[in-house]
């Protein structure tokens, strides 16, 4: 069986990568619940992040190395990635589901008789009495302008990708890259006024945390996309050749769409009495 | 086939030595060490439970005190025993479910078998796959950590059972214990991620020419199922475990009450994994079953189309039947309506393939050899643990039966009985082709015999003591529920000296070294394995097989 491998499939060489990301990731864990107890110091987890994030440094040039120069990712192979990519953000849908099942399960029972703790919480409405909501239609409507905006732009690199212009992929990356950071910059901004405390009880629970691992997503998909933007100025991508684009693209679109539906649900449907909202700018 | 191998190891730079384990890309590989880790966490988490059999053999309180005044030297023996017991029934599920029948089912036979069987040279992410078993053992030690940190104050370890409800897992037990139990979930759970990605790429894009989808073996197709489920259910999980760190850590209120939480929420969010947890163990030993009932039968399976559609059907209807694990938490009668029915439809895809391995068997040459025993005794024990799953489903009779020994002896019945009767039917008619050396048909038959006595001493009884009320999850019992306990524990001691006769055999194979041969089966077992050397090469498949 030692003749020629005579298929296009990859068949990727040892690599350490795997191994020692996976370590990292347990000391950064453990370094997580040590920080979390105050034992030790909190170097630990900010060193087991810093670990993880140099062994997907490294795990990650291993690939573009494949793409680019060992012409690893045959047609195959690049279909193989888009499934994994799909599946990946399937698997990220589910993740939302959970934060959204946690939001419907109080905005849509906030005044079951059974639950008589939960009654004195709301006032028996959503959102409960004594919070003071954001007002959707400010900086709320402004980021998802901006949100769009930037998967415009994104959607308008890739047609200049395949069409080989590449002065114009540089300055779409570079304005979906902005965009996101001026999100991830109003968001911050957005939180700064709110009018409720983080350990405020159920509605900022739900509300911090469906934003805020959006908010995250939006800062893994700025940095995805910029480094595709690093990549097209190397000249890495070719119009019939770039699934490393389309994987950042995918993935941005993804985190539009969650926006779309945290806008909708949590900033629209959710909102209060409109006399009583901050002013968040 | 020395000078063949090396030849293969000059040409494809075969790695040897550490090397070759701990930087691995190869899918056999992968799977040889997700199967040993799944033995090696398998009897971590059997000693667990021989700890709450010797307990539980007569009434009072005897091992756990001792256990907690002369090994953790405890104030308290008496309470730290009661916790300690709690600790054990949690590092128990956890880790033979977690630890021990998932990264055997579906890392050690998945890896091994997925590629093979559709005629694939490895899995479409190698490197991935590595990952994903190495994240394995990360989540076992930070598991086994917590069994020695602080958990409730004054006591060690976390106590909340497997499936970590809140109060008992936020308020109840503040120490860093139940942290480190729900990390080392979110990176069991992330490696489980990883590789539903990598098989469903692999099985719908690595398919030899000619292996459609409805010519792919059962096993395959189980696989397909099981790594849907895995990749939907997972990341729920890891949002309700997030919760629970947010409530216990940064002061968030998603299932405290007095802040407008939902200790429910947490439940739904759990049984909406947990449910399709349970057919994630099982469907992969359908699969085995499958072809295992097909080989020693001489006969291609009966209904091949209906069981991988029953296989389908089982895995959507697996989603929407969460809440029947939560009859008693006060749901309205309409919604229990529901979720009865829905969860008694299961019964339909399920008996189709009860059925369907007897109708394989019906008129067929039968021949007992080691891995049919186990398949066999697979249909029986998943009979018996399916037909009080349909007890359990009415949410009436689950009003009497809930969180008694009734649903611990239904669902060790399909899991530790089913799953891991899977697991050595899958075991012994495939060793010969991972190893290339033939097992021991006698020790093979030895052991499957003291297992399945073993086995059914040690739950059949619990249907008795769950019917006549004896709570589970607790340490000690009133006098009347003696007799039977005592049966159990003998049953769950000859289980484990069973596991030890396994381990003997494994040893003597592996020593014996008597060559299988590339397929001691016959032409029955014709999937695509069964083509190749014994153990296969190192690559496999350069030149991909065309499928007629």
């Amino acid at each position: 069986m030692s003749d020629e491998k005579n298929h296009d499939y990859h068949l990727v060489d040892p690599s350490p990568w795997p191994f020692l990301a996976a370590w990292s990731t347990f000391i950064m864990a453990a370094g997580f619940i040590f920080f979390l107890h105050d034992i030790g110091s909190g170097l630990i987890p900010l060193f087991g992040l810093l670990l993880v994030l140099a062994m997907a440094y490294f795990w990650w040039s291993d690939i573009v190395n494949e793409a680019e120069y060992k012409g690893d990712h045959t047609p195959v192979v690049q279909l193989h990635m888009r499934y994994g990519v799909f599946m990946f953000i399937i698997s990220e849908v589910m993740f939302f589901v959970a934060w959204f099942w946690a939001y419907f399960d109080a905005a849509l029972f906030p005044n079951e008789l059974i639950q008589e703790l939960r009654i004195e919480y709301t006032g028996g409405q959503w959102p409960p009495l004594s919070i003071r909501t954001f007002d959707a239609w400010d900086l709320p409507f402004i980021n998802t302008l901006v949100l769009l905006l930037s998967g415009f732009a994104v959607t308008w690199a890739h047609h200049a990708l395949i069409h080989d212009n590449r002065k114009t992929v540089i300055a779409g990356l570079s304005g979906a890259v902005l965009l996101g950071m001026l999100f991830t910059v109003l968001q911050y901004i957005e939180y700064g006024h709110a009018t409720f405390d983080f350990d405020g009880g159920l509605y900022p629970s739900v509300f911090y945390m469906a934003t805020g691992f959006h908010g995250f997503h939006v800062i893994i998909g700025t940095i995805c996309l910029f480094v595709m933007l690093v990549r097209t100025i190397k000249g890495h991508f070719k119009p019939d050749h770039h699934f490393g684009f389309e994987a950042a693209a995918w993935y941005w679109h993804f985190v539009d769409v969650v926006w779309i539906f945290l806008f909708i649900f949590v900033y629209v449907l959710g909102a209060g009495d409109p006399a009583t909202m901050p002013v968040a700018h | 086939m020395a000078t063949d191998t090396a030849l293969d190891a000059h040409e494809h730079h075969t790695p040897t030595g550490w090397r070759r384990w701990l930087m691995s890309t190869n899918h056999k590989d992968i799977g040889t060490l997700y199967l040993f880790f799944a033995i090696f966490a398998g009897f971590v988490g059997g000693a667990i439970s021989m700890g709450m059999r010797i307990e539980l053999a007569e009434p009072g309180m005897q091992f756990f005190p001792w256990i907690a005044e002369y090994i953790q030297g405890a104030d308290d023996p008496v309470d730290a025993g009661k916790h300690l017991f709690n600790v054990f029934t949690t590092a128990h599920g956890l880790i033979m479910v977690f630890f021990m029948v998932m990264p055997a089912v579906i890392g050690g036979f998945g890896n091994w078998f997925v590629p093979l069987m559709i005629g694939a040279p490895d899995m479409a992410f190698p490197r991935m796959n590595n990952i994903s078993f190495w994240l394995v053992p990360p989540a076992f030690c930070l598991l086994v950590i917590s069994m020695f940190v602080d958990g409730p104050s004054g006591y060690t370890g976390t106590g909340g059972g497997w499936t970590i409800y809140p109060p008992l897992s936020t308020t109840g037990q503040p120490g860093p214990a139940m942290d480190f139990a729900i990390l080392a979930l979110h990176l069991a759970g992330a490696a489980s991620i990883l590789g539903a990605i990598n098989f469903i790429t692999t099985i719908f894009n690595m398919r030899a020419p000619g292996m459609t989808l409805h010519k792919m073996p059962l096993f395959v197709w189980s696989m397909l199922v099981t790594a849907f489920l895995l990749l939907l259910s997972m990341p729920v999980l890891a949002g309700a475990i997030t919760m629970l760190l947010t409530d216990r850590n940064f002061g968030t209120a998603f299932f405290d009450p007095s802040g407008g939480g939902d200790p429910i929420l947490f439940q739904h969010l759990f049984w909406f994994f947990g449910h399709p947890e349970v057919y994630i163990m099982i469907l992969p030993a359908f699969g085995i079953v499958s072809q295992v009932v097909s080989t020693f039968s001489k006969k291609p399976v009966f209904g091949y189309m209906a069981m991988a559609y029953a296989m389908a059907a089982i895995g959507f209807v697996g989603f929407i039947v969460w809440a029947h694990h939560m009859y008693t938490v006060g749901m309205d009668v309409d919604t229990q309506a529901y979720f009865v029915f829905a969860t008694m439809v299961i019964a339909v895809p399920t008996g189709v393939k009860i059925f369907s391995w007897i109708a394989t068997m019906w008129g067929g040459s039968v021949e007992f050899r080691v891995p049919m025993l186990w398949a066999i005794g697979f249909i029986f024990v998943f009979t018996v643990g399916g037909v009080t799953g349909v007890v359990l489903a009415n949410a009436a009779s689950d009003r009497i039966m809930h969180d008694t020994y009734y649903v611990v002896a239904h669902f060790h019945y399909v899991l530790s009985l089913g799953a891991v009767f899977g697991i050595f039917a899958g075991w012994y008619y495939w060793f010969p082709k991972m190893f290339g050396y033939m097992y021991s048909e006698t020790i093979g038959r030895i052991h499957f015999i003291v297992t399945m006595i073993g086995v059914n001493l040690l739950f059949f009884p619990q249907h008795f003591l769950g019917l006549a009320g004896m709570p589970r999850r607790y340490v000690d019992y009133p006098d009347v529920y003696a007799g039977w306990n005592m049966v159990s524990s003998i049953g769950g001691y000859i289980s484990y000296g069973a596991a030890i006769i396994f381990i003997y055999g494994v040893i003597k194979a592996f020593r014996d070294k008597v060559p299988a041969g590339d397929n001691p089966w016959g032409e029955y077992a014709d999937t695509l394995e069964w083509t190749l050397p014994s153990p296969p090469p190192f690559h496999q498949f350069n030149t991909l097989p065309k499928i007629k």
